[in-house]
């Protein structure tokens, strides 16, 4: 657990925090949504570019070689940081881009890509496809036009009043036509953490691949990929005090040396003629064109910055967080939160409907207290429409959040209602 | 005044809350009506909101009725309320006076001066300019009967 003194080390270590918003310091609860970066963060960004900037894997003049070893040693140390092989974390834009990659690669398979090494891929009618109720729109669509391009049926796990999976007819719906079950780590709205041993077990019973959102568990808690036995997996950088711009796809080594590429061109083959190409193996198969250097050396400085903070001491403090917020806005009068109790396995993601005041209403009077909070249906319409709302107001930690953060949020949320005049 | 005070004037918060023209809508019902009909669905992708907007012109008056039916912030669902009154008021020219005057405003990004014989209890949202991420609340529901009102214009030329 971190003492009050670490927590206010590490907030300097955050330039932003010490500004203000509307003339109060910003109370910054949208973590969620995007974290802020430590100083070490910008300064491998600016180090890059002001000393090793070059193209990576191409020329054998000294700069190339720097950076190229910039660009590996964050590959490295995001491996380690989940518990992954080097030839196993791909770099991508973003997560969304990582699951994109999984899923179109499935659809290169289906229409006869890949050759007999990626048969086993191969998804058609028949053949069925599971997510949950619960997932980002990054986690729904993908898989939505894989159903739609291969004739495979779309199918879903359900939610409980209280912001669980609902799994009771988990063998009904995850059967033998199941070729992939994709599922979040944890929700970005109900801070919800699921039973991924159990769903792997599952998929694994009826041979079908898993394909984990690894975006709200990877900055919060400790992960070891290998550990969950998960068969791909996405996160995004800047969710864990990286840099934008750059995402990763996790994939075990002999599935992405068979999965076919989506993105093709330069930089990911062996040779090529007028006719065809040969692709390296994972991971430069799925890293065509120029690649995000500078944000590579970036998110390589954030793993390094929450190692030396220590994951469980992170996700200590940030159940810490969750329970106040938990707590605090269940105490506030007229507000409805959707997602489990503090007692559950959960991360501080906490979102909420207040009574009479939409959710734009809501983030705009907590903006003028300095407080930034998350409005909206937060990339998740159909888990809204599942508890009967459209939009909600999202409070969502950090390393760096304290209790202060957590009280003054929760007194400016009491004053929404009556500054509304509902009662 | 704050800024939020400004932009939430009591006019609006009267508004968001006496929501003038949400009624059922005729779209789909089979209840007779006016050939000179449109209807609009608006949707603020950010956070989802929509709104449908219908306008119907009675063809001996040329009266203009507007009925809508959403789920927004107050802002926007304000600004639904406060148009149908300026429409049902002033007619389809009236209100696309009234219209371009509320675009212009809205992107003023709050330096504009509000003509409140055009824009009646609309030149309240003056200060929504301030905050760009709600301009698109107050201006959903006018995009949908402009659209609306297009409609019906073009359908009242069919039948004509």
């Amino acid at each position: 657990m971190l003492s009050a003194a670490e927590v206010q080390r590490i907030r300097n270590d955050f330039p932003i925090l010490a500004r203000e918003v509307g003339g109060s310091p910003l109370v910054y609860l949208d973590s969620g949504a995007t974290a802020q970066k430590p100083q070490c963060v910008i300064d491998a960004e600016l180090d890059f570019y002001a000393h090793r900037n070059s193209a990576v894997h191409r020329g054998a003049h000294s700069l190339a070689v720097e950076a190229t070893d910039a660009f590996e040693s964050g590959r490295t140390a995001v491996a380690d940081f989940v518990g992954a092989g080097i030839r196993e974390i791909v770099w991508t834009k973003n997560a969304t881009e990582a699951l994109n990659v999984v899923a179109l690669g499935l659809a290169h398979a289906a229409a006869g890509l890949g050759g007999p090494e990626a048969q086993r891929y191969r998804i058609g009618p028949g053949d069925s496809i599971v997510v949950t109720e619960m997932e980002h729109h990054a986690n729904l669509i993908p898989w939505q036009q894989l159903a739609r391009l291969t004739g495979a049926r779309l199918r879903h796990l359900p939610l409980t009043d209280d912001g669980h999976l609902e799994l009771g007819d988990l063998e009904e719906i995850v059967d033998t036509t199941t070729k992939v079950l994709a599922f979040t780590h944890a929700s970005n709205v109900l801070g919800t953490i699921n039973p991924v041993e159990r769903l792997v077990a599952r998929a694994r019973e009826v041979g079908a691949l898993t394909v984990l959102d690894a975006c709200q568990s990877v900055p919060h808690l400790p992960v070891d990929l290998a550990a969950l036995d998960v068969d791909f997996a996405a996160f995004s950088g800047h969710k864990m005090l990286g840099p934008t711009g750059i995402g990763v796809l996790y994939g075990r080594a002999e599935l992405l040396d068979t999965l076919p590429p989506v993105l093709t061109g330069g930089s990911m083959i062996t040779t090529v003629d007028m006719e065809s190409a040969e692709f390296m193996p994972a991971p430069q198969r799925f890293e065509a064109g120029t690649q995000p250097v500078a944000q590579v050396a970036g998110l390589g400085a954030a793993v390094g910055y929450l190692s030396e903070t220590g994951m469980a001491d992170v996700a200590a403090h940030e159940a810490e967080i969750a329970g106040i917020l938990v707590e605090g806005i269940d105490r506030v009068p007229g507000v409805r939160r959707i997602g489990p109790d503090a007692s559950a396995a959960r991360i501080a993601s906490v979102a909420f409907d207040v009574e009479g005041v939409h959710a734009h209403d809501v983030g705009q009077v907590l903006d003028d207290a300095g407080i930034a909070v998350r409005v909206g249906h937060h990339c998740a319409q159909p888990l809204h429409r599942r508890y009967g709302l459209t939009a909600t107001t999202r409070a969502s930690a950090s390393v760096y959040t304290t209790a202060e953060d957590c009280e003054r949020f929760l007194t400016a949320l009491a004053g929404v209602r009556p500054f509304f005049g509902v009662s | 005044m704050s800024d939020l005070q400004q932009l939430y004037q009591q006019v609006i918060l009267d508004h968001a809350k006496q929501r003038y023209g949400n009624r059922p809508l005729l779209g789909g019902t089979g209840i007779d009506r006016s050939p000179q009909f449109g209807s609009s669905h608006q949707v603020n992708p950010t956070c989802g909101d929509e709104i449908t907007v219908e306008a119907e012109i009675d063809p001996g008056t040329g009266a203009l009725t507007v009925r809508w039916d959403g789920q927004g912030c107050s802002i926007s669902m304000a600004s639904a309320s406060v148009l149908t009154e300026i429409a049902e008021d002033t007619g389809p020219e009236g209100f696309a006076a009234a219209e371009a005057a509320f675009h212009t405003l809205m992107h003023s990004r709050g330096q504009g001066e509000a003509d409140e014989d055009v824009l009646g209890d609309a030149a309240a949202f003056q200060g929504v300019s301030k905050f760009p991420a709600r301009i698109k609340c107050a201006l959903l529901s006018w995009m949908a009967l402009k659209d609306a009102l297009a409609q019906a214009h073009a359908a009242g030329g069919d039948h004509a």
